[in-house]
C-alpha cells in the first residue's frame, strides 16, 4: 500500500501550559519549560453575543483552535471543510443533563439539550466563521486524534481541497471523572492541504503499521501524551515544531498505529 | 461503491422481510406508551424484545441497549456471513467499520446516575462508561464482533450521522487503506432525547404527521442499519450502489434549519453532482420528513429548489419514527429496499397534506421502475447530508 501524502499549511495548539502554536512550539522544541496550569483559551469573540453565552470550555478551545490554525495557514476559515475529532461532548453539560435526569425534577435545559450533541463544536464553528463547507464530528475513544487526521486527509484528498482538522479533549466532572481521568482540556488543529503551495509548512506522508507508538522524552508531555485522547498526537506536533526530517508513530486502535512522516 | 449485503431493524421489524411488508402494507411501527421511567406518556417506534436479549457473552462488557440493538441488526438477512466471507477475501486489517450515533449507549448513565454512592457521590462499580456510554462503542462492538483490525471511528453528528459514514466509507476506500467498510448506524431509546426533545416543545402527542397541515413535531423511534461496502468495479445487475454524497453545514442555528434551507439545497446539488445526473433522473426521494413545522417547510423549499415539485417523495419517519443517528442509515436501506422492487414508498401518518407545501408527496405506494434514489438526512448544529443510491441496470 502507497502511503497518504498531505501537506500542512498550518497548526494551533492549546492545552495545559501551552497557550497558542508560537508557544507550545517553543516548549515542544525544548526552548521554554513546560508548566502546567489550566488551559488558558482567547475569548470566544467570533460568536454572537447570544451564543457566547451558552458555549462551554470544548467550543471555546475549538473555537480557539480554527481561528490559529487557519490564521497560520492564511486560509478564510469560511471555505474550509472540517473535521472535528473529540472523545466525548461537553463534558460537563453531560453531567448536568446526567444529573437532571436522575433527579425528580427531570425538565432539562433546551440549551444543555441542543448543546450535547457531538457536533455542537461544529455548529458552532459553522455560525462564527460562516462556513457552510463540509463537517463531520467523530469519536474513537483513545484513538480519536488517528481517526480525525485519516479523515481529514481523505476528505482534503478526495475533494482536492484544503481540510481543516480539530482534535480536542476535555474532562468530566465527577462521578465520570473517575472513570475517564481525562487531566487538563487540550487540542491540536492543522490545516492539511492536498496540493502543496508556496504556504506548505512540512509534508506528512501516512502509513498504517504496527510499529510501536513514538513516545515524548520530557515526563510532563509524556504523561499528556497518554492521558488525553488528543494529546496522542504530541510527538508529531513536536516534529512540526522541531521542522526535522523525523518519523512520528501515532498511537491508533489496539496494535494498529500511524506512522507519520514528517519533511520540510 | 458498492452495497454488498445490507440489513435494517427498527420498530417494523427485525431485518428486510418485515420493513419490506411493512412498507408494502403502510404499516407503521410507532405505539403510544410510558418508556422506561418516562413520567408521560409518548409515541415512540421501539424495537421489541431488547430488554432480554443480552449481548453475545465474550462481549458482555459492551452489554447496553444500543449494542443489543446492534446485535440484533447484524443477526439478520444473512448479514455476519457476508462480513466474515469478505474477512476471507480481503484481511482482517482491511475492512473498516463507520458508524453513526447520536446518543450511543448514554442509557446506561442515565440508569447509573440513579444509583450513585449516597456518601461518595460515585457511579455504581459495575458501570462500564468506556463500553456503552462513549459514542465510539458501537463501533467498538461490532469491530470485535467480527474481530476486525482495520480503521474505525464513529461519526456523531446528530441526525446525519449514519448518513455522513458512507462519505467516510468512499474516501476511505478511494484513498486504498481499506478494501470494504462496514457503515451504517444505531441508535436507541434514551431519557437524554425523550426528555431533550420535549424541552424544545418538537414532539407530537400523537404520531408524526410528515408534511401534514397540522403536523406538530416528531415520534422518536430507534433503528440499526448496517451495509458491508466495496468498490463499485464489482456491481453486477441489479446491485445497489452509492453513488452520489453531498454534505454541507447551515452556518445558521443549532436547533432550527436554515429557513430557506440553503445547506440542503447545497448537500442535493453536490449529491447529483457526484451521481453525475440530473434532478429529473431521480425517481423518488426519501425526505429527512420530521414532521416539525418549521424542519418540513425548510426541506421542501429546498427539494422543490432542486428538483421541482413533480419528483416523488415521502418521509418514512412515519413509519419508524425519527431515528435520530440511526436514520441516516435506515433511509438508505428503505431506499436500497425501494430500488431493488421498483417501488417508491408511500408516507404514513399523513392525513391531510399541508398546501403551503406543493410537491408531490406520496401517501400510496407507486409501483415504477426505480433506477435512482435520493435520501436526505439533516442533523442539529446544521450538518447536512445527501445520498444518491442507484441500481445497476441489467
Amino acid at each position: 500500500m502507497s502511503s497518504l501524502q498531505i501537506h500542512v499549511d498550518g497548526m494551533s495548539l492549546f492545552g495545559p501550559g501551552l497557550s497558542g502554536w508560537a508557544h507550545a512550539s517553543e516548549v515542544l522544541r525544548g526552548r521554554t519549560a513546560l508548566t502546567l496550569a489550566p488551559t488558558q483559551l482567547p475569548p470566544a469573540a467570533a460568536l454572537p453575543p447570544a451564543e457566547r453565552r451558552r458555549v462551554g470550555l470544548p467550543i471555546k478551545l475549538a473555537l480557539a483552535l480554527g481561528f490559529e490554525a487557519a490564521r497560520h495557514a492564511g486560509a478564510d476559515p469560511a471555505r474550509l471543510a472540517t473535521v472535528f475529532s473529540s472523545t466525548a461532548g461537553d463534558c460537563d453539560n453531560c453531567h448536568a443533563l446526567l444529573e437532571t435526569l436522575a433527579s425528580d425534577d427531570r425538565a432539562v435545559s433546551p440549551t444543555r439539550f441542543h448543546n450535547s450533541v457531538h457536533n455542537a463544536p461544529a455548529g458552532y464553528w459553522s455560525i462564527a466563521a460562516a462556513c457552510m463547507e463540509p463537517s463531520t464530528s467523530l469519536c474513537a475513544y483513545d484513538a480519536t486524534f488517528v481517526a480525525g487526521l485519516l479523515e481529514a486527509t481523505t476528505q482534503a484528498l478526495a475533494s482536492g481541497q484544503p481540510c481543516l482538522l480539530l482534535a480536542f479533549d476535555t474532562a468530566y466532572p465527577e462521578p465520570l471523572y473517575a472513570l475517564r481521568p481525562i487531566p487538563y482540556a487540550l487540542g491540536v488543529a492543522m490545516v492539511l492541504n492536498p496540493v502543496k503551495t508556496v504556504k506548505a509548512r512540512a509534508s506528512l506522508a501516512l502509513n498504517l503499521c504496527h510499529a510501536a507508538a513514538t513516545s515524548m522524552p520530557e515526563p510532563d508531555l509524556e504523561a499528556l501524551r497518554t492521558g488525553i485522547p488528543a494529546a496522542r498526537s504530541l510527538p508529531l506536533m513536536q516534529s512540526l515544531a522541531q521542522g526535522t526530517g523525523a518519523i512520528a508513530v501515532i498511537e491508533y486502535l489496539d496494535s494498529l498505529n500511524l506512522a507519520i512522516e514528517v519533511r520540510s | 461503491m458498492r452495497l454488498s449485503s445490507f440489513t435494517m431493524t427498527s420498530a417494523l421489524g427485525a431485518g428486510l422481510d418485515p420493513t419490506l411488508a411493512a412498507l408494502r402494507a403502510l404499516r407503521g411501527g410507532i405505539a403510544r406508551k410510558r418508556w422506561e421511567t418516562v413520567d408521560f406518556e409518548t409515541c415512540v417506534g421501539e424495537v421489541g424484545g431488547l430488554d432480554t436479549r443480552a449481548v453475545r457473552a465474550d462481549l458482555a462488557a459492551f452489554d447496553c441497549r444500543n449494542n443489543r440493538l446492534a446485535q440484533l441488526g447484524l443477526e439478520q438477512d444473512g448479514f455476519a456471513h457476508a462480513v466474515r466471507a469478505a474477512v476471507e477475501r480481503y484481511g482482517r486489517e482491511r475492512i473498516g467499520v463507520f458508524l453513526g450515533t447520536s446518543t450511543s449507549g448514554i442509557l446506561s448513565s442515565e440508569i447509573a446516575y440513579r444509583h450513585r454512592d449516597s456518601a461518595s457521590g460515585a457511579l455504581p462499580a459495575d458501570h462500564d462508561y468506556r463500553n456503552t456510554h462513549n459514542a465510539f462503542s458501537v463501533a467498538d462492538f461490532v469491530r470485535r464482533y467480527f474481530d476486525l483490525r482495520g480503521p474505525a471511528c464513529v461519526v456523531s453528528t446528530a441526525c446525519s450521522s449514519s448518513a455522513k459514514v458512507f462519505g467516510s466509507a468512499q474516501r476511505m476506500l478511494e484513498s486504498h487503506l481499506i478494501d470494504a467498510a462496514i457503515v451504517g448506524g444505531v441508535d436507541s431509546l434514551c431519557l437524554t432525547t425523550l426528555y431533550g426533545f420535549n424541552s424544545l416543545q418538537l414532539v407530537s402527542a400523537d404520531p408524526c404527521k410528515p408534511f401534514d397541515a397540522r403536523r406538530d413535531g416528531i415520534s422518536i423511534g430507534e433503528g440499526a442499519a448496517f451495509a458491508l461496502v466495496e468498490s463499485a468495479a464489482h456491481a453486477a445487475p441489479g446491485d445497489i450502489t452509492l453513488t452520489g454524497i453531498g454534505e454541507s453545514s447551515d452556518a445558521h442555528h443549532m436547533s432550527s434549519p436554515h429557513p430557506e434551507g440553503l445547506g440542503a439545497r447545497s448537500a442535493m446539488q453536490a449529491a447529483l453532482r457526484m451521481a453525475r445526473l440530473q434532478a429529473s433522473d431521480i425517481d423518488y426521494i426519501n425526505l429527512h420528513g420530521t414532521a416539525t413545522p418549521s424542519n418540513d417547510a425548510a426541506e421542501h423549499k429546498a427539494v422543490t429548489h432542486v428538483f421541482g415539485t413533480q419528483t416523488p417523495c415521502s418521509s418514512t419517519k412515519g413509519h419508524t419514527g425519527h431515528a435520530l443517528g440511526a436514520a441516516g442509515g435506515v433511509e438508505a436501506i428503505i431506499c436500497a429496499l425501494a430500488l431493488q422492487n421498483d417501488f417508491a414508498p408511500g408516507g404514513i401518518g399523513t392525513e391531510e397534506l399541508d398546501s403551503r407545501l406543493p410537491c408531490r408527496y406520496l401517501l400510496a405506494n407507486v409501483d415504477r421502475p426505480m433506477r435512482h434514489a435520493l435520501s436526505n438526512s439533516f442533523g442539529f448544529g446544521g450538518s447536512n447530508c445527501s445520498l444518491v443510491l442507484s441500481k445497476v441496470p441489467a
